[in-house]
Formats: C-alpha cells, sequence, structure tokens
C-alpha cells in the first residue's frame, strides 16, 4: 500500500516490482499471497498483497495511526449521527432524505475503510451526545433527531469541521504515498459533503470570510480562520472576499477536538 | 506508464532539511535565481517550457495549468452567459469563476519566474449558449480538477505545498457538489456513486491521464517531463 513502508520492510521491494519476472524467477516473494499477486501480473494486487503483511507486522508508523485514529473518530462521530437521522422515522423529508442516504453510505464506508487500514489498532467508537451536551443529551442542538432543520445544522458543522481537519493532517502523512492519497479521496468527499448540506440550508456551498452562515455561536470555532487571506510567502494576500472563499484552512488535531468535545458523551 | 517505483527515490528528506529546501527555493525565487538548488538537486529553473514533474514546481505548475483553464472557462461564462440559466445559477457561476481567477493568480504569484508558459486555451467546442452544456463541461472540469489534486498531492515533497493544495482542492470539491446539485436537484448526484467509490473515496486520477483529458482544451499540447 506504500512503498516508503514496504521499502522498510522488504529494501528489494521497488527492483521486484519493477520486473516482477525476475523476481517470481528468483523466487523473491516471502509469502504466497505476493506470490499470487506476483504470477497474476498484478502490480497493485502484489503491492497490496505485501502491505497486508506488513500491517500484520504492525508496521504502520505510529503518527500515521494517530492519525487515521483521528479521522476514524471524526468518522465514527459522522457516520451515527448520518444512520440515526436517516432511520428516525419522519425527521428528514422526501427531498432531503437521498442526499443524507448518500452521506450516510459513505461515512460508514470510512468507518469500514479506517478499521481495515488500522486493523487490530483502530479506536473504539466513543457514545455521541448529539444535542452537543457533553453527554446531558440537552445541549443547544436538543431537537436534533425531530428537527430536520437542527439535523442539518448540526451536519453543515461537522462536515465543514470534517474538510479542515484531514486537510490538517495531510502533512503528517507525507511519508505514507497510499495512505496520504486515500485520506485526500475522503477529505474531497467530504467537501462535497459540506457544500450539498450548505446548498440544502440556503447558503452558499463555500465558507465566505469566517461566517458560520445560520449557525448558533458555538459553532464559530469550525470557522474561526477561515478569513485568512495570507496562503504562501510569494503571494500577496488579496483583499476581497472571494479570496477567502477559495481558500478552505486547516485546523490543528486539538482545534477539532475542543470543536467535537461537547459531540462526545464518554469514551 | 507511471511506474510505481518512480517514487521511492524521488521523496527527499523530511524535517529539517525539507524547511531548508523550502526556504531556500522561496529566496531564490523571489531574487528571480534562475536555477534553484537544494543540496546537488536542481529542482526548478526559469522560463520553463515544460510541467517538469520531477519537482514540487512542476506539480504546482501542472495545477497552474488546470486553473488557468478552468478560470478562462468561467470567465467566458460570465461574459458570455446561457439565456436559460434558471434563478440564482448565475450568482453561483460567477463566485466559481471569481474563486477559480484567484487560484490562477495565487499560483502565478508563488511561480514566480518558475512559471511555466501555459498554451492558448481552445473553448470552441462548448456551446456557452446552452445551460446544459456550460453546466457538464463545468462538472467535467471540476470533477477532473478534484482527481487532478487528489492524484497528484503525493508527489509533492514539501508539507506547505500540500498544505495549499489541499486548501484548494476541498474547494473544487465544494464547486462540483454544487454544480451537480444545480444539474440534479437534491439527488445523490453531488458525491454520486459515477465518482465515489465503495470506500467512499473520490478519484484519484494521474497527471498523464488528466493531461489527456484536457487535451481539446488547449491549442497546443503541454509538454510534460518527470513523470
Amino acid at each position: 500500500m506504500t512503498l516508503q513502508r514496504l521499502m522498510d520492510a522488504d529494501p528489494e521491494i521497488a527492483e521486484k516490482l519493477v520486473s516482477r519476472r525476475d523476481a517470481i524467477a528468483r523466487g523473491a516473494s516471502k509469502s504466497s499471497s505476493v506470490a499470487i499477486g506476483l504470477a497474476m501480473g498484478s502490480v497493485p494486487l502484489a503491492l497490496a498483497a505485501v502491505a497486508k503483511d506488513v500491517f500484520a507486522q504492525g508496521g504502520l508508523p505510529s503518527i500515521v495511526v494517530d492519525v487515521l485514529n483521528f479521522a476514524l473518530t471524526l468518522e465514527h462521530l459522522e457516520a451515527q449521527f448520518y444512520v440515526t437521522g436517516v432511520g428516525t422515522t419522519g425527521l428528514l423529508s422526501p427531498e432531503t432524505l437521498p442526499v443524507f442516504d448518500q452521506i450516510r453510505k459513505h461515512e460508514v464506508a470510512h468507518v469500514a475503510f479506517l478499521q481495515q487500514v488500522l486493523g487490530s489498532r483502530a479506536v473504539a467508537r466513543p457514545s455521541f451526545d448529539y444535542s452537543a451536551g457533553h453527554g446531558s443529551g440537552n445541549g443547544p442542538f436538543a431537537d436534533v433527531f425531530s428537527n430536520e432543520r437542527t439535523f442539518a445544522a448540526v451536519a453543515q458543522t461537522f462536515e465543514d469541521t470534517g474538510v479542515r481537519a484531514y486537510k490538517g493532517q495531510a502533512a503528517n502523512l507525507m511519508g505514507d504515498d497510499g495512505i496520504l492519497e486515500a485520506a485526500l479521496r475522503i477529505h474531497s468527499v467530504e467537501a462535497r459533503h459540506a457544500a450539498e448540506v450548505r446548498r440544502l440550508r440556503g447558503q452558499k456551498s463555500w465558507i465566505s470570510i469566517d461566517i458560520p452562515g445560520a449557525l448558533p455561536a458555538i459553532t464559530q470555532p469550525t470557522y474561526d480562520g477561515e478569513a485568512n487571506r495570507f496562503h504562501f510567502v510569494l503571494a500577496r494576500p488579496v483583499n476581497s472576499i472571494s479570496m477567502t472563499e477559495a481558500f478552505d484552512e486547516p485546523l490543528t488535531k486539538s482545534q477539532v477536538m475542543d470543536i467535537v468535545a461537547p459531540f462526545i458523551a464518554g469514551a | 506508464m507511471e511506474s510505481e517505483t518512480s517514487s521511492i527515490g524521488r521523496r527527499g528528506p523530511g524535517g529539517q532539511s525539507r524547511r531548508d529546501f523550502f526556504r531556500t527555493a522561496a529566496i531564490a525565487a523571489g531574487v528571480g535565481t534562475p536555477l534553484i538548488l537544494s543540496g546537488c538537486h536542481v529542482i526548478g529553473a526559469a522560463g520553463r517550457e515544460k510541467l517538469d514533474f520531477g519537482d514540487d514546481f512542476g506539480v504546482l505548475n501542472y495545477a497552474y495549468a488546470l486553473e488557468t483553464l478552468e478560470a478562462q472557462f468561467y470567465q467566458q461564462v460570465v461574459r458570455t452567459p446561457p439565456g436559460n440559466l434558471k434563478p440564482g445559477e448565475f450568482e453561483i457561476l460567477r463566485d466559481i469563476g471569481a474563486h477559480e481567477v484567484q487560484h490562477r493568480r495565487f499560483f502565478k504569484r508563488a511561480l514566480g519566474v518558475l512559471r511555466a508558459a501555459i498554451p492558448e486555451i481552445n473553448l470552441s467546442s462548448i456551446n456557452f449558449n446552452s445551460r446544459d452544456a456550460v453546466m457538464a463541461a463545468a462538472r467535467n472540469f471540476e470533477d477532473t480538477g478534484v482527481a487532478a489534486y487528489n492524484g497528484v498531492g503525493n508527489r509533492l515533497r514539501l508539507a506547505e505545498f500540500l498544505t495549499i493544495a489541499g486548501k484548494i482542492v476541498s474547494v473544487e470539491a465544494r464547486h462540483a457538489a454544487a454544480i451537480r446539485d444545480m444539474i440534479s436537484p437534491r439527488s445523490r448526484a453531488f458525491a454520486g456513486d459515477d465518482v465515489i467509490d465503495a470506500n467512499g473515496l473520490d478519484r484519484a486520477i494521474k497527471p498523464r491521464e488528466i493531461l489527456s483529458m484536457v487535451a481539446p482544451y488547449f491549442k497546443t499540447p503541454l509538454r510534460i517531463a518527470g513523470l
């Protein structure tokens, strides 16, 4: 799955993959699944098989495990939210149901995907309080599963936060090409979700300045910093609203954990 | 075919040396130094004719080329909008166009002397009088942009550049969802099964394939190296 890690596990892997016929001839593979992949002429299959061997040895670097478990926690938060919402009779109108059901499908898939990558090192799902009441069930979103507008409001903050959370972790995955690419591919799905939920709520699909958009004050930290117009030392900032819309901003792990803390009832 | 192994020797050292690399590059570009050196490794040259994926600036030039295409497309839409747009749609297309102009301007300024010459854009195959044609083209440009950034992120060596690419790609994904929702309102299309796989992953497409997808929109081919 990731060449850098494969290199660590097997310094000859590059050579083998460049010339897999030679590799087979030399009996290079150490496991039968790798041999099958190579024999079928499938480099990706062989790679996947080798990666699985590496996972089995607990080969994921701890920084990657930390990032993926952070992501998994957020995906659990989202998945459970949409599963509950879509499963609650009378909550969602026929007009919005297909949208939220599609999002549910993706978040559930993200949980399964991350669990598969993490294997035995995956964190357990915490218990959640979607009212944002720290477990009291009586937070500012107390009617989240009986009022569609509240449900959509919470959905928007989850998705906009998720986009910023993945963005903030990308650089921590740079040692791992395969996992970085997968994380980027989740990141853009979260952005599609965010855009659609915002449209459902009558908001622009992008974040203007750092305005939450018809959300309670508790959500402001999800949008703090989005007004940034300075992105690179060589590119002068442009003083316009479209500049703030054109760039989404990252959040650190601790900023994200502060944002989601009210939604977590217990580990 | 892009070799899976080509990335092995490419990835530079991390940590402090990566920051040195960034600083060296930034300072050199700022004073217009034609050649940028990091150790003994040439990473960029002025007046580039090609998108050279051998270094981060090649990746940024690739993004610059795609943003240039998108910006010109929306500028044309705003100049000559289809007569049958629905209420509110013009404003959305205008906003998106403004974002793409910001992206193009950003790369232009950030790349400075390392900016590649982008061939003239050719949008003559798009019927700008037709809402359906404009929306379909916009959807394709946005979906392609998302897949392009997703497919090239792991070529970047500098964390700063990866973060910038991340700041832009999520906005492209927002655009894609908005356009798709205008085409098929309140449906699953905003993140449809045609672009999102069973693991819930968006597309990631490598530069060579992306460049062949957008080739019809450039009057002369984008020349590439380093893949």
